[in-house]
């Protein structure tokens, strides 16, 4: 990231952002626009972004994926779905290697970021996690001032100079819907915030280091309906610049906010498809019964 | 309600109440000690205490003696050993609990370090007998003393900085990874501050420990009468321990009131540390709630 300008693409997506031109066009006209997920079509005319191939995973001896498929398409909202202990988590965290924090687990197959596979020996996976940001489940702010937790990605990558800062702060924040409400209290505890704008504040906070991509897991699973709608509200709108893989055990947020979506069960993708689609029309009858609440 | 039932309330009420009563004897017993060794102390001694009594140097009249010399040493022989233990100690900590991969070889050395802080401090004085006094010939100097009591000290900063680590949620460093910190600017700029506060207050209990110690000092040789305040690691010394020991032991009856006003000027000390304890990890923990 060049010093003067505090750019929020990453070099290496510059190429690249300009060829998804369908997904900007839809939705630069008024701020409540109709939500609107992407039709199959669009999907498939997508770049993509992450592209996971046979993926196997392993906790010790109990594997946890088991050959695990999927595209995710650019400035797409993909959510992850399923039971609990399907597997989606797990996969979520594979895509920023955060699983590599979990001693004994081992994994087989490939995962592409930007036609990279980010599994090779030489990936470093401190660059990688710059590139993809994770919010978690359970809002972790830092026990520091709110600048200083969205500051802390962008100082641990160097930038130094003051006035950048607090440029990319004030755009992070702004990105998150947060600024408003704090822009008179940056150096005060983030821990004073209320849940749910510590969450938003976790998202400004991974936006600053500029990620091509957003990994959410559960990001509203522990928020009131109001505070739920609001980060629903600006995952919609951050779709728009990032590339977001979200996991919930809410089907509703599933269909509001993604255009495509994967359904696991025990370990194995089920079905991924169109949102639309999926929730409308499944293929397969497992996918049926979960959605429908018969199971799960 | 049946009779059984109402039986077995009454019962377990009863048996309810009865603990809270033997807990609270047995805090009241440890007051009771608690508040008799202060009024043996402070009754024998506080009139013996003066200000001559913390200038004076030591002599053989009790009417004249001082404690300035054993407290110039104490203070000295505090400043060094922490110096010296705490950031090895501290380091031993980061090191066990963020870098440590958690196999056999980290068992056996925490079982080991659990341990070592049970043994008794004379066995630490023999140690640094044979290795400070004789073996690297420092002689019976201050250094001596403060790399023995760093040796009694270690295992406690080391087992309390560990305590403090763990304590820091592992949301905080997820969190730190996930925005692409290295595990060095994790522990630097988000374990270390978070775990500060539970740190410094193991650490002060340590030098509070160290400081009351006599016998690893008697083992290399400390003596009590030391005419002069030491300016220099090689120096001989003494310490408040050592001085207040010695004082007790002797036949007259004078020198036990000494001993007194020197045992006051030793929990004065100590509760200084302390109140310096309290004072920063309310600082330190004013920002950090989680």
């Amino acid at each position: 990231m060049s010093a003067s300008e505090p750019s929020m693409t990453i070099s290496t997506d510059n190429e690249q952002s300009k060829v998804v031109g369908v997904s900007t066009r839809l939705h630069e006209s008024s701020d409540r626009r109709p939500k609107l997920a992407r039709s199959s079509d669009e999907l498939a005319a997508a770049r993509s972004k992450i592209s996971v191939s046979n993926l196997d995973f392993f906790y010790e001896e109990q594997q946890a994926l088991f050959d695990v498929t999927l595209d995710v398409p650019e400035k797409c909202v993909t959510a992850l779905i399923g039971p609990s202990g399907c597997g989606k988590s797990t996969f979520l965290r594979c895509l920023n290697r955060m699983n590599d924090m979990i001693d004994g687990t081992r994994l087989k197959g490939k995962i592409l970021l930007d036609q990279e596979d980010i599994y090779r020996p030489r990936t470093d996976v401190v660059e990688l996690r710059k590139r993809v940001g994770m919010v978690f489940q359970k809002s972790n702010p830092f026990p520091k001032t709110i600048f200083e937790n969205v500051a802390y990605g962008p100082k641990v990558a160097g930038i130094r100079k003051r006035s950048v800062l607090r440029e990319i702060v004030e755009h992070s924040l702004r990105k998150a819907a947060l600024w408003d409400e704090v822009k008179d209290r940056l150096n005060q505890s983030a821990l004073q915030l209320s849940g749910g704008q510590q969450q938003r504040l976790c998202i400004a906070r991974t936006l600053a280091t500029s990620p091509g991509v957003l990994l959410m897991d559960e990001p509203a699973s522990a928020l009131d309906p109001a505070s739920t709608s609001r980060i629903e509200d600006l995952i919609f709108e951050l779709r728009e610049s990032y590339t977001i893989v979200i996991v919930t055990h809410n089907m509703q947020q599933a269909a509001r906010v993604s255009d495509q979506t994967a359904f696991f069960f025990q370990g194995k993708l089920i079905e991924a498809g169109a949102t639309n689609t999926l929730f409308t029309n499944p293929e397969k009858t497992q996918t049926e019964d979960y959605i429908t609440g018969r199971f799960g | 309600m049946s009779l059984h039932a109402t039986k077995h309330r009454r019962w377990s009420k009863f048996l309810s109440a009865a603990f809270a009563t033997v807990c609270l004897l047995a805090l009241l017993s440890c007051l009771a000690a608690l508040v008799l060794l202060l009024w043996q102390v402070l009754s024998h001694g506080i009139d013996w205490l003066s200000w001559d009594f913390i200038r004076d140097l030591p002599s053989r009249f009790p009417a004249k003696a001082g404690i300035r010399t054993a407290l110039a040493g104490s203070l000295w022989l505090m400043g060094l050993t922490t110096i010296i233990s705490v950031p090895i100690g501290m380091g031993a900590a980061i090191y066990l609990e963020e870098y440590a991969a958690n196999n056999r070889m980290r068992t056996i050395v925490q079982t080991n370090i659990a341990n070592l802080a049970g043994v008794p401090s004379i066995v630490y004085g023999i140690l640094g007998l044979g290795l400070f006094v004789r073996f690297m010939a420092l002689e019976r100097s201050i250094l001596a003393g403060a790399l023995t009591l760093s040796l009694v000290v270690l295992p406690i900063i080391i087992l309390a900085s560990q305590e403090a680590l763990r304590a820091v949620p592992p949301s905080i460093r997820h969190a730190s990874f996930a925005l692409g910190a290295t595990k060095w600017q994790t522990i630097w700029h988000q374990v270390l501050p978070a775990s500060l506060p539970g740190m410094m207050t193991g650490i002060i209990l340590a030098m509070s420990r160290a400081l009351g110690e006599a016998a690893p000092l008697l083992a290399i040789g400390a003596v009590a009468y030391v005419p002069f305040v030491p300016s220099s690691l090689s120096d001989e010394f003494t310490a408040l321990p050592i001085q207040i020991f010695n004082w007790s032991a002797r036949p007259q009856e004078d020198f036990h009131s000494v001993a007194a006003a020197g045992i006051i000027v030793l929990l004065l000390v100590l509760i200084c540390l302390n109140a310096v304890a309290v004072f920063v990890r309310y600082r330190t923990s004013k920002q950090i709630r989680w």
